[in-house]
């Protein structure tokens, strides 16, 4: 049985539901798990894994993908020397680790500070809660666009609402090498924002009342309850949601794309954009490939420690 | 868990005012640009870029039949030789002096994200449904590790993986074809539609199948007939979910696919009329491929947080 068991996804007949189910009929255990599993797993590798190793491989060519006539010529490291040693993609980086803390440290004050006035409780606040969750499943390259169309300094109306409490005139929000990166952070966080807030929500409601209870015989003000009672309980979820955030972030695309599509200048190209721009734009594959390698490897290290983080939450 | 759990006894009345207060507001403010945008649908061109930005104005549906239509520019003398409009989308356009000449490629493009949302949620549902009962029920070897690969191929950037597809599709003549998206989408929802489904699974008691077997069932029965009709609510959030993702994907449609098998995401940017971007069209387009997406949000509401922590946080 252990033999078997070491033999791939072979699951031993007998011991198959922990109950203790007995033998039935018809297919085993075994084949049921292979046949119900094999399929989806064949699909993510042949979808997955086998382009992944493919991109592992041309990081080490010169491959360019509108030549596909030219010799693959091998080339080391040479790709990933020219990457790291490259101040440009380290500015694309410091674009994007930016564009990540800025939006995680406003989301989080936001999310957290709407998730426990919605504890209060007050009528309505299913209502209210339901309207504030909408931008959240909306598609990111849709609320891009229209966006731009918001932010037009003349005749866009986030100009306008801003000018109506203090009169600076037409903002360029996308223009401007100074705005552009608070435009992407605004448009982020108005979409994300309610994530955030989900989740401070779960994590509130999984305290329970006899902590609060215990705070108030032991005389703790609110300030108190909050950081000894309430922030602790609610830690796990925050994490959770800030670390899955933060990678949905590290790897932006879409909205940016069709908001500022990286400029004005760079200021905006975060690193998924920049890499469209070499692989889609410029055709230098290899490079590209090479640059998507470090991008896998850092969000495989962070998707890690994520699902520790799930596994601690999950009830 | 319901109402004893939010906070020591209740909350007081002003307490109460003044959080559903804050609340309400940030929920309308956060609506601003979503009614923006439905509204500016219904803008003629002109209106649409005026200043000051205009709340009040005549509703015309010049921006639902730009959308839908190709128009060419025309002399008045020309009109008038065409006789009366036939139609009030005819007479709707000849006020701008232009002529109808053809149907937009929205439509198309609204069915392309049809075809491919409907079949790819299908095959993720159905591949995740198998997979999921046999995660949840047997032991499976290494089961940890597989959930987690399983997990990581969603986190993978999408413009990273694009490259490596973009090569394999090519070879395999599988570019700009519904079943090359298709199957692109059903790889990357998978992750989801397992760890969801699994979640689901869990929660249905063993003893139902054992019963079953008990009774002469064999496991595959068992499952068919008595673990299915009891997922069914848990099948239907995983769906919409899966749905709701590949209506809004961006990246892949926009690398992978230029025409025969675009979505409606990278189409509705590039809605060009005379001197740029028709903004009422923009705004129609995206009103209506918005609206299913709001009105599935409403509709799992109470699944939300199930969605969007894979599972994880059920309630």
């Amino acid at each position: 049985m252990a033999q078997n068991a070491e033999q791939g996804l072979a699951v031993p007949g007998a011991g198959g539901l922990r109950g203790g189910l007995r033998r039935a009929r018809g297919l085993s255990d075994r084949a049921i798990t292979v046949l119900f599993i094999a399929p989806s797993v064949l699909l993510l590798l042949a979808i997955n894994i086998f382009p992944l190793i493919w991109t592992v491989y041309l990081s080490f060519t010169n491959y360019r993908a509108n030549q596909p006539g030219r010799e693959i010529k091998w080339i080391g490291t040479r790709n990933y020397e020219r990457l790291l040693g490259s101040e440009d993609v380290w500015g694309y980086l410091q674009a994007t680790a930016n564009f990540v803390v800025w939006t995680m440290l406003i989301q989080v004050l936001l999310g957290l500070g709407l998730a426990l006035l919605i504890n209060r409780n007050f009528r309505g606040a299913p209502f209210w809660t339901t309207i504030i969750l909408i931008p959240m499943m909306l598609s990111p390259a849709v609320v891009g666009t229209f966006w731009t169309y918001l932010y037009q300094p003349q005749t866009g109306i986030f100009s306008y609402i801003i000018n109506m409490f203090a009169s600076v005139g037409p903002i360029d929000m996308i223009g401007s090498v100074h705005l552009a990166p608070w435009a992407i952070v605004i448009v982020d966080t108005w979409m994300w924002t309610p994530y955030i807030m989900l989740l401070c929500l779960a994590g509130l409601r999984s305290i329970p009342d006899y902590l609060y209870e215990a705070a108030e015989v032991d005389r703790a003000n609110a300030l108190q309850t909050f950081w000894y009672i309430t922030l602790p309980r609610i830690l796990p979820f925050l994490m959770l949601a800030v670390l899955f955030r933060g990678i949905e972030n590290f790897k932006m695309f879409d909205m940016v794309v069709e908001l500022t599509s990286g400029g004005p200048g760079s200021t905006t190209e975060l690193a998924s954009i920049n890499l469209k721009r070499e692989a889609f734009e410029k055709w230098r594959t290899g490079f590209a490939s090479a640059f998507a390698v470090i991008l896998f490897v850092t969000v495989f290290g962070l998707g890690n420690i994520y699902v520790k983080a799930l596994n601690r939450v999950k009830q | 868990m319901s109402v004893a759990a939010y906070s020591v006894g209740e909350a007081s009345p002003r307490q109460k005012l003044l959080a559903g207060v804050l609340v309400v507001a940030y929920a309308l403010v956060t609506m601003i640009p979503l009614v923006w945008i439905v509204l500016t649908g219904f803008k003629s061109p002109p209106a649409s870029i005026s200043y000051p930005p205009q709340v009040l104005f005549e509703p015309t549906l010049e921006g639902y039949v730009n959308l839908f239509t190709t128009r060419s520019r025309q002399t008045p003398e020309y009109i008038e030789s065409l006789g009366p409009a036939e139609t009030w989308y005819d007479a709707l356009v000849r006020e701008r002096n232009m002529v109808i000449t053809g149907k937009s490629r929205f439509a198309g493009r609204y069915m392309n994200s049809v075809i491919i949302g409907f079949g790819s949620t299908f095959l993720a549902v159905f591949l995740g449904t198998l997979a999921a009962y046999a995660f949840s029920r047997f032991k499976v070897p290494l089961k940890d590790d597989l959930m987690f690969f399983i997990l990581s191929t969603r986190m993978m950037p999408p413009v990273a993986v694009a490259i490596p597809i973009y090569l394999m599709y090519r070879e395999l003549g599988l570019s700009d074809t519904h079943l090359g998206m298709i199957l692109l989408y059903t790889a990357v929802n998978l992750s989801l539609s397992v760890w969801l489904l699994k979640g689901f699974v869990d929660e249905i008691p063993r003893e139902y199948e054992e019963a079953a077997v008990v009774d002469g069932y064999t496991r595959f029965q068992a499952f068919v007939k008595v673990v299915l009709p009891q997922m069914r609510a848990g099948i239907a959030a995983t769906a919409i979910f899966c749905l709701i993702f590949a209506w809004n994907e961006y990246a892949f449609a926009l690398l992978l696919t230029s025409g025969t098998a675009q979505t409606a995401p990278p189409f509705i940017p590039i809605i060009i009329g005379e001197g740029g971007l028709d903004w009422p069209a923009v705004a129609a387009g995206t009103t209506l491929f918005l609206v299913p997406v709001v009105v599935f949000t409403v509709l799992l509401r109470k699944q939300l947080l199930r969605g969007i922590t894979f599972g994880a946080v059920r309630r």
